[in-house]
């Protein structure tokens, strides 16, 4: 699990280009939408891509998304429960 | 409608180089765009995290902006009644073929929604609008050339049908690892001129 998370920290950088940021930034339980991080819409879509791409999760409905990517535990824990690559 | 308009300052990014008003003020030696437009960012000094999310053409116009506006002490907390009237001939070519890459193969579809919605060349404007708040005039303009006639001709019809106070206009042009950006700026401040001789002579300048 842990590395699942390390994992995901550096995807968000990269695929969202949070070039200012670091994997030490970004706490596990840290709020992505609202809060340091300073998402938005788009970053949103970039990581519904990023579940299917990576894990092999398709997410059918979006508003799903607001749930699983709370934070990067949330994230984490539904990645373990539904991937499948 | 004879009222006379000024070119107030002007920026040239190309060859590794950033320059205002003819004098250089950045130069690095990079081999490709991307590391060149982020020293060129960093030496600007802007805080503004959203620049490393953009494609290159939006970050090239960006920086060009970024030091013309920076120059002329904008108060982003007014309303400016600025038009941007922008051209290229790529278009966003540059971004077209990334998104194209993305969704080439049936097994590997994957498009970016970060890179999608920058394929399209006025999304450049979008950026700069946001970031000094100019809810103004703004039309991009696909030219095989510099037209500086069009620029010229455009400009003053927004500048004397009052439809803005001044107006950033120029050419910023990206393709691969080739670009160019001339931006310059319309008002009733400054000295040169606003005619079509005095843009082509800046623009080759």
């Amino acid at each position: 699990m842990e590395a699942l998370k390390q994992e995901l920290k550096e995807n968000i950088i990269e695929q969202l280009n949070l070039e200012d940021m670091s994997v030490e930034d970004i706490s596990d339980d840290e709020i992505l939408f609202g809060g340091g991080l300073a998402l938005d819409s788009i970053d949103a879509l970039e990581l519904i891509v990023m579940l299917d791409k990576n894990y092999g999760i398709k997410l059918t409905d979006p508003k799903e998304g607001r749930s699983i990517f709370e934070s990067i535990n949330t994230m984490a824990t539904y990645i373990q429960e539904h991937r499948s690559k | 409608m004879n009222t006379k308009y000024n070119i107030s300052s002007f920026c040239h990014i190309k060859n590794n180089q950033v320059s205002l008003n003819g004098s250089v003020i950045f130069s690095e030696q990079h081999s490709n765009f991307s590391d060149f437009i982020k020293a060129a960012y960093k030496a600007q000094n802007t805080k503004y995290p959203k620049f490393f999310k953009m494609d290159h053409l939006s970050k090239l116009a960006f920086i060009a902006a970024d030091v013309l506006l920076k120059e002329q002490n904008i108060d982003i907390e007014k309303e400016n009644n600025m038009a941007l009237v922008f051209s290229n001939k790529a278009s966003s070519l540059d971004t077209d073929l990334m998104h194209q890459k993305a969704i080439q193969h049936k097994d590997n579809y994957f498009p970016s929604p970060a890179v999608f919605v920058y394929t399209l060349p006025n999304i450049c404007l979008g950026e700069i609008s946001i970031k000094y708040k100019l809810y103004s005039e703004n039309s991009f303009f696909i030219f095989e050339y510099f037209n500086a006639a069009h620029l010229f001709t455009y400009t003053n019809s927004l500048l004397e049908t009052d439809k803005a106070t001044s107006a950033l206009c120029g050419w910023v042009e990206l393709e691969g690892d080739n670009y160019e950006a001339f931006l310059y700026l319309v008002s009733k401040e400054g000295n040169t001129e606003h005619n079509k001789q005095n843009i082509k002579t800046l623009y080759n300048t």
